[in-house]
C-alpha cells in the first residue's frame, strides 16, 4: 500500500512527473551513451596506437628508446629471436623492423618521415599495414626497391602510384644514404598524421641502404591477450642480457594514450556528476513543489499519528518510484542507442582535424561496459535518493497545528 | 472512570505584536463513553483544547492525561503513536487522503498500526457499513459528498477502537439536514460501540445532540451540565 501510495501522488500532477521524468531519462541517457562513447573512444586509441606498429611490447638495443639512433640497433638478433620464440605463448605473432628517421624527396617535395624496413609477411600479422594498402599492392619478400607510403603523403607530394621517391638517412657509418624507391602501394590508416609520418620498404632493402647488415631496429611482439603483457614482459626482460637489450610494453610505447587512460575514469565519473547536478537541482525543486502543495496533507497525516520518519519514507518512495521509472526508460534508449551505433559507428570526420592529435580515430564505435553503466545508475539512484532527502525532512517537518491551519 | 483529564490548562498564542490567551485555565475530565461538546463563539478556544487533548499541541502550563498516558512525560514519537492507538481526529475538512478510496483511507490508520490485511479489509467494511457507505468503498474522497467524507473520517477515527474521538466542528462545512445525520450516526457508534466523543460546535442544533455540553468564552469554561435523558 505504501507503494502503491506512492504511486498515486507522483500521478496526482502528471506534467511535473513527466518533466521529472524526462529529466532523468535524458540523465541516465547521456550518462550511457557518453560512458559508451568515450570506452570507445579510448579503446580505439589504444588499438589504433598498438596497430600502429607498437605492439604490445617492444624489444630494442639498450639506449635505442631514449635515442632512436641507428648505432643503437640490434647486431646479432639472432639471440633476440631464439628468446621469442622460447618465450612467446603460442598464439602469440612478432615480427622484426628496421626503423629510422629519413627524408623523403621526389622532384616537387621532400620532409621527413619514418623509414620502416619490415619483413612483409611478419608484419602483416603484426600491425595494421597489412590490410592498409588500397591502391598498388602491399610489399612482396623481394620488393627490393618497392615502397609504400600513405594517401595523405602521396598528396603532399603530389606523386602517385609508380612514381619515383627518393629517401635519405644516415648509415651506420655515419654517412649520408640515400636510396630511390618506386611508390608500388598506398595505404589509408586510422589517422592521417600516420599516413604522412610513415612509408614501408622490405627489411632487407633498409638494411642494404643504411648498411646494417643483419641489424634490427626492433621487436615488435603482438599477444592474443592483452592482459598477458606485463608478465610475457617481465619474462622477457629476465630471459635477455639486461646490459644490451630493453623490453618495453605498449602502455611505455604509448604514454599519452596510457596518461588518457589513467584519466579517463575520473573524467567519465565527473562527467555523471556534472549530468547528475543538473538533474538533481531538478528533482530537489520538483519534489520541494510537490511538497509543498501538500502541506496540509502531511500534517493531516501527522496528527492520524504518523511519525516523520515514516513521512519522509513516504517522499522518499515517490523519489524512488520516479527514479526507477526514469533510469529504466534511460537504459534502454542509452542500449537502443549505443546498440543502433555501434554497427556504423558514429563518424567524426568533420571534427577529425581538432581530434586527431589526440590519436582519436575518425569514426568512434561506442563500447558499453558493465561497470559504467552500473556506476551511471548507483549514480543516479543514489543520489537521487539522497537529494530527495531534503525535501522529505521539510514534509516531516510541518507541525499538524500549523499544517491543519494552512489552508 | 474518566478517560480524560485535563487540569488547569493554559494556553497563549504569540501573535506578533499582541499575546492571545487562547486557554486561561481549564480543566476539564470527561468520562468513558461520554457525547460531549465543546460549544463556544468563535475564537473561544476549542479548537486550541482539541488540539491539546488530541496531543497535537502542548500546553504553557496545566497537565493531560489520556487513557492514563500523562502527555507532559511524552516526547513527539510517542505522542504520534498515542495519537495513532488512542485517539481519532475528525476535522472541518480535507480529512480524507484524496488519492485512496473511502475503503483505503480507513485501512490506512490501520496499515500504520500493523493491523493484518484481511483484518484490515474486513474491519474497514464493516465501519464503513455502519457509517451508512456501504457501496461507497471504492469511492475517492472528490466522488464523496461533504456529509459522505465526513462520515468516511468518522469511521476512520473510530475504527481501531480508540479512547477518544476529537472532532473539531464536523458539521461546519454541512448543510444542516446532512450535519444532523452525521451527528446521529455518531450518536449511534458512541451508544452502539461505547466510543468516547467529544465535537466544538457553535451551532445550537448540534449542541442540542450532546449528552454533556460545555461552554466556553475567551478560554474559560463559563458552563457545564449534563442533560437529562
Ligand atoms: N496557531 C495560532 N497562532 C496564533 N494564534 C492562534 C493560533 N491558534 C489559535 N489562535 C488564537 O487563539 C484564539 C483561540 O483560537 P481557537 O482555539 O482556534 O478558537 P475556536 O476554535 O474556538 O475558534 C483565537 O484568538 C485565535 O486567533
Ligand atoms: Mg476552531
Amino acid at each position: 500500500m505504501h507503494l502503491q501510495l506512492g504511486w498515486r501522488n507522483i500521478w496526482r500532477n502528471p506534467r511535473r512527473t513527466t518533466v521529472i521524468m524526462i529529466a532523468v531519462v535524458i540523465g541516465v541517457w547521456s550518462m550511457i551513451f557518453m560512458g559508451a562513447f568515450h570506452r570507445g573512444m579510448i579503446n580505439q586509441m589504444v588499438q589504433n596506437g598498438i596497430a600502429t606498429l607498437t605492439g604490445h611490447i617492444q624489444v630494442h638495443f639498450k639506449g635505442y628508446r631514449d635515442d632512436p639512433a641507428i648505432e643503437k640497433s640490434m647486431a646479432e638478433p639472432k639471440v633476440v629471436q631464439a628468446v621469442l620464440e622460447k618465450h612467446v605463448p603460442p598464439g602469440a605473432r612478432w615480427t622484426a623492423r628496421v626503423r629510422v628517421s629519413a627524408v623523403a624527396s621526389n622532384a616537387r617535395h621532400s620532409g621527413g618521415v619514418t623509414l620502416v624496413g619490415i619483413d612483409p609477411a611478419r608484419e602483416a600479422q603484426v600491425s595494421f599495414i597489412g590490410e592498409a594498402v588500397t591502391q598498388g599492392h602491399y610489399l612482396g619478400p623481394d620488393d627490393e626497391y618497392g615502397i609504400v607510403v600513405g594517401e595523405a603523403l602521396v598528396e603532399k607530394f603530389e606523386t602517385k602510384l609508380g612514381r619515383k621517391l627518393v629517401l635519405m638517412s644516415q648509415d651506420t657509418d655515419r654517412e649520408l644514404a640515400s636510396r630511390a624507391f618506386r611508390i608500388v602501394g598506398i595505404f589509408r590508416a586510422e589517422m592521417e598524421a600516420t599516413e604522412k609520418q610513415f612509408v614501408f620498404v622490405t627489411l632487407t632493402a633498409a638494411q642494404r641502404m643504411l648498411k646494417l647488415e643483419k641489424g634490427i631496429s626492433e621487436f615488435c611482439i603482438v599477444l592474443p591477450d592483452r592482459h598477458e603483457v606485463d608478465e610475457v614482459a617481465d619474462n622477457l626482460r629476465a630471459a635477455l642480457p639486461p646490459s644490451k637489450y630493453e623490453v618495453h610494453n605498449w602502455r611505455d610505447l604509448l604514454p599519452l594514450v596510457d596518461a588518457y587512460l589513467s584519466l579517463f575514469d575520473t573524467f567519465i565519473y565527473i562527467w555523471f556528476l556534472v549530468v547528475f547536478i543538473a538533474m538533481g537541482f531538478g528533482i530537489v525543486n520538483t519534489t520541494l513543489m510537490a511538497v509543498f502543495e501538500r502541506i496540509r496533507e502531511f500534517g493531516l497525516l501527522k496528527a492520524l499519528g504518523m511519525k516523520p520518519w515514516w513521512i519522509i519514507r513516504g517522499v522518499l518512495t515517490e523519489s524512488f518510484l520516479l527514479l526507477v521509472m526514469g533510469m529504466a526508460a534511460g537504459n534502454i534508449l542509452g542500449l537502443v542507442t549505443i546498440f543502433a551505433l555501434s554497427g556504423s559507428g558514429i563518424d567524426l570526420s568533420a571534427f577529425a582535424a581538432g581530434a586527431e592529435w589526440a590519436g582519436i580515430s575518425r569514426v568512434i564505435y561506442p563500447v558499453i561496459h558493465a561497470k559504467d553503466v552500473t556506476i551511471a545508475n548507483l549514480v543516479v539512484f543514489i543520489l537521487g535518493l539522497l537529494v530527495s532527502i531534503y525535501p522529505a525532512a521539510k514534509a516531516a517537518r510541518f507541525t499538524p497545528v500549523e499544517a491543519l491551519a494552512h489552508t | 472512570m474518566s478517560i480524560v483529564e485535563c487540569v488547569d490548562i493554559k494556553k497563549t498564542y504569540d501573535q506578533g505584536k499582541v499575546e492571545v490567551e487562547a486557554l486561561r485555565g481549564v480543566s476539564l475530565s470527561i468520562d468513558t463513553g461520554g457525547f460531549m461538546a465543546l460549544a463556544g463563539p468563535s475564537g473561544s478556544g476549542k479548537t486550541t483544547m482539541l488540539n491539546i487533548m488530541g496531543g497535537l499541541d502542548s500546553p504553557d502550563s496545566g497537565s493531560v492525561v489520556v487513557d492514563e498516558h500523562h502527555y507532559d512525560q511524552m516526547n513527539q514519537s510517542e505522542l504520534a503513536s498515542l495519537r495513532l492507538h488512542k485517539v481519532g481526529f475528525v476535522f472541518q475538512a480535507y480529512n480524507l487522503i484524496p488519492v485512496l478510496s473511502a475503503l483505503e483511507n480507513v485501512e490506512f490508520v490501520m496499515l500504520l498500526q500493523g493491523v493484518p490485511q484481511a483484518e484490515r479489509r474486513e474491519r474497514a467494511e464493516t465501519i464503513l457499513n455502519d457509517v451508512g457507505l456501504k457501496g461507497m468503498y471504492d469511492r475517492r474522497p472528490a466522488e464523496l459528498s461533504g456529509g459522505q467524507q465526513q462520515r468516511v473520517a468518522v469511521a476512520r477515527a473510530i475504527v481501531s477502537n480508540p479512547a477518544i474521538v476529537l472532532a473539531d466542528e464536523p458539521t461546519a462545512n454541512l448543510d444542516s439536514k446532512t450535519g444532523q445525520g452525521l451527528l446521529e450516526m455518531m450518536r449511534e457508534m458512541n451508544e452502539k460501540r461505547s466510543v468516547t466523543f467529544v465535537f466544538s460546535t457553535h451551532d445550537q442544533m448540534v449542541m442540542d445532540y450532546a449528552r454533556r455540553l460545555v461552554q466556553l468564552r475567551d478560554g474559560l469554561i463559563v458552563d457545564d451540565r449534563v442533560k437529562e435523558t
